[in-house]
């Protein structure tokens, strides 16, 4: 590559650099000077609004709720999907297309049409069971299906499933043995993509919570914002950096297993830190 | 071989017996009955075409398949019904299957922690199997650091380490290029012959099958066509199919008569008995056929001209056109250099037993 080609191209990733940099931190920016101006156009700058997250029960209620539905929606998921992806992989292979389609279901049905059909069942649950917020983590577990399908299916492709999996069988390894120490620890990455993908949507997740009423932490930032804006928009700051962190932390891991990654997860990791949903919803697509 | 190996090579070598095993997938029907002993320390090459049943039958011993009828005993134990996990096996697949996360070394433990083995003597072991097949040296590099063939010497360490009672090898060698292929097929037999492990290998590749093992089981259509030692194999195959299977072999016409076979004017012995009288085609092997002598100015049934010579190292294999047939000879490239392409020679037929296909036998096996 010539110098003047890789100068030119040297200046093109710096203007990308800044312009998308620009597009996120300008708005967050704006968020975070607003949230500091305080309640009167006269009143100094202060951070009685970030104060006021740890103040209002509710709201520190709702962020903990919603921590714990991710969490709780993201290990379900892994548990459920991981180890049927592998066993459909491995046992029924015909199977396979169905499973995706099946997966792929909640993606082409809108929020408010899932949410109405799930009214009566929640319902019965909340009258016969129990009408803690952490039974959302069911619709959620549907909601989350087809990003972690797409992200633990490019995981599996890039292993040699049928002969690593034959390979700890013929060792002594048992099925659990199989999925703990040779499955998992080869799509990490994977894993890793569709845990952050799941605990994105959980802690953004607005429609379900707020029509099945259950107060989780969109819906209570909705809240907030009605009677204190600053408050609120200082609860989106904390949630965006929250993600923002997430996405760092995976973006190391995903790096310092390059070396024994196969390529494709590695691009295909990639491909998700730089466009997170947007880039599965374009991939489900095809 | 160092005195740690010691007890790998003094353990004592099972007996492995399949009897009737079969094996179909929807209609088609893979394994159609396969009985088959391997005696204790015994090398049994399965050999055939694809779609033989060859790694069916490797598979159903391994436990990774379920067999549709017939019984598996591994040291006289009926293990048909026991999960590959328990089987007692080691295995080394066609496909590179070294877990990518772990190095050699941990590869090796791997299977030895599954059996509890605790870890100073997990750490000796992998130490003395990783010598065995000549890569101490490489017990700290992960799978993508190592080439094809040490990646597979490495899955056949961690295949010993486990002191299987039997081995499988499933077409370990055909990723690898050809140097390597050969260089590695010697290695398993040196291997093999130490730690005396009864042994089933199953290949395409007639050469590797013919170069290792103590007896080559040829298959077709999920049935065992010929079972016995190499030579036996090569030189005298008991069915056609064998025959054209194992080696080269030239379809030459020629008729069924006085407890032999004519082949253009000359006599040779049968391999099979009770061949009735009347035209058949027979198989001669290339080193069978010999140039005798110069045919320019000679006639008969055995004078033609060489249209190809293909230079194949110590030996070249010459093809002569006889009008009718064209047949392939097979001599010392010394000797093959007195008749280059274009010149005419003269042929002779060693009577070596041939195996012939007579008309009946054709469309039997057709």
């Amino acid at each position: 590559m010539s110098r003047a080609r890789r100068f030119r191209l040297q200046v093109f990733r710096i203007a990308v650099f800044v312009v998308m940099g620009l597009f996120f931190l300008v708005p967050i920016g704006s968020m975070f000077e607003f949230s500091t101006r305080g309640n009167s156009a006269t009143a100094p700058r202060n951070l009685d609004a970030w104060l006021n997250i740890v103040k209002t029960p509710e709201l520190s209620e709702a962020i903990i709720a919603s921590l714990e539905l991710a969490v709780i929606t993201t290990l379900a998921m892994l548990v459920l999907v991981l180890p049927t992806m592998v066993w459909v992989r491995l046992r029924f292979s015909g199977l396979s297309r169905v499973i995706e389609f099946i997966c792929l279901i909640p993606l082409t049905v809108p929020a408010i049409a899932l949410v109405v059909g799930m009214v009566p069942i929640y319902r019965w649950i909340n009258i016969n069971v129990n009408d803690s917020i952490l039974t959302l983590a069911f619709a959620y577990l549907i909601l989350v299906l087809p990003y972690s399908y797409r992200a633990l299916d490019a995981g599996l492709s890039a292993i040699d499933l049928k002969t690593l999996s034959e390979a700890a069988r013929s060792l002594g390894a048992g099925w659990a043995t199989v999925m703990l120490r040779v499955v998992m620890p080869n799509m990490s990455t994977a894993i890793l993509n569709a845990s952050l993908l799941s605990v994105a949507l959980v802690l953004g997740e607005y429609t379900f919570a707020n029509l099945l009423a259950y107060e989780n932490l969109q819906v209570a930032i909705a809240y907030v914002g009605l009677v204190d804006a600053g408050t609120s928009i200082a609860v989106a700051v904390a949630s965006l950096m929250f993600a923002f962190v997430l996405l760092l932390i995976l973006s190391y891991l995903g790096r310092r297993q390059a070396p024994f990654a196969p390529a494709a997860a590695a691009d295909y990791d990639l491909a998700q830190t730089v466009g997170l949903s947007g880039g599965v919803i374009g991939r489900a697509g095809r | 071989m160092t005195g740690g190996n010691g007890s790998e090579a003094t353990r004592a070598a099972v007996e492995v017996r399949l009897e009737d095993l079969r094996r179909t997938y929807g209609t088609t029907t893979a394994l159609d009955g396969l009985t088959l002993t391997l005696s204790p320390g015994e090398l049994v090459a399965l050999l055939g075409p694809s779609g033989c049943g060859k790694t069916t039958a490797l598979r159903l011993l391994a436990g990774l398949e379920e067999a549709n009828g017939g019984r598996v005993i591994i040291a006289g134990k009926d293990v048909t019904n026991v999960p590959a996990n328990r089987r007692d096996i080691g295995m080394v697949f066609q496909a590179y299957s070294l877990f990518p996360h772990m190095t050699a070394s941990q590869n090796v433990e791997f299977g030895l922690q599954l059996h509890r083995v605790d870890q100073d003597e997990r750490r000796q072991r992998a130490r003395e199997v990783l010598d065995l097949v000549g890569l101490a040296a490489h017990a700290n590099k992960f799978a993508h650091q190592m080439s094809g063939g040490q990646q597979q010497r490495v899955a056949l360490a961690r295949a010993l380490a486990i002191r299987p009672k039997v081995l499988l090898l499933d077409e370990p060698l055909s990723a690898l290029d050809a140097k390597v292929r050969s260089r590695l097929r010697d290695e398993i037999r040196r291997v093999q012959l130490e730690v005396g492990i009864t042994t089933l290998f199953v290949t395409h590749d007639q050469e590797e099958a013919l170069a290792i093992a103590d007896r080559v089981g040829v298959m077709q259509a999920g049935r065992l066509e010929q079972l016995g030692p190499p030579t036996e194999i090569y030189s005298r195959p008991r069915t056609p199919f064998v025959a054209e299977f194992v080696g080269l072999s030239n379809r030459m016409p020629g008729e069924v008569k006085f407890g032999g076979v004519e082949v253009r004017g000359t006599q040779l012995p049968l391999v099979q008995k009770d061949v009735p009288a009347g035209p058949a085609v027979a198989l001669v092997r290339p080193e069978a056929v010999t140039i005798a002598g110069d045919g320019e100015s000679a006639s008969g049934p055995l004078v033609g001209t060489v249209i190809a010579v293909a230079f194949l190292g110590a030996v070249s294999r010459v093809t002569v056109d006889l009008g009718d047939i064209t047949v392939l000879a097979q001599l010392p490239t010394s000797a093959a250099a007195d008749h280059p392409a274009g010149s005419r020679v003269r042929l002779a037929l060693r009577p070596d037993p041939v195996l012939v296909e007579t008309k009946e036998a054709t469309t039997a096996s057709a």
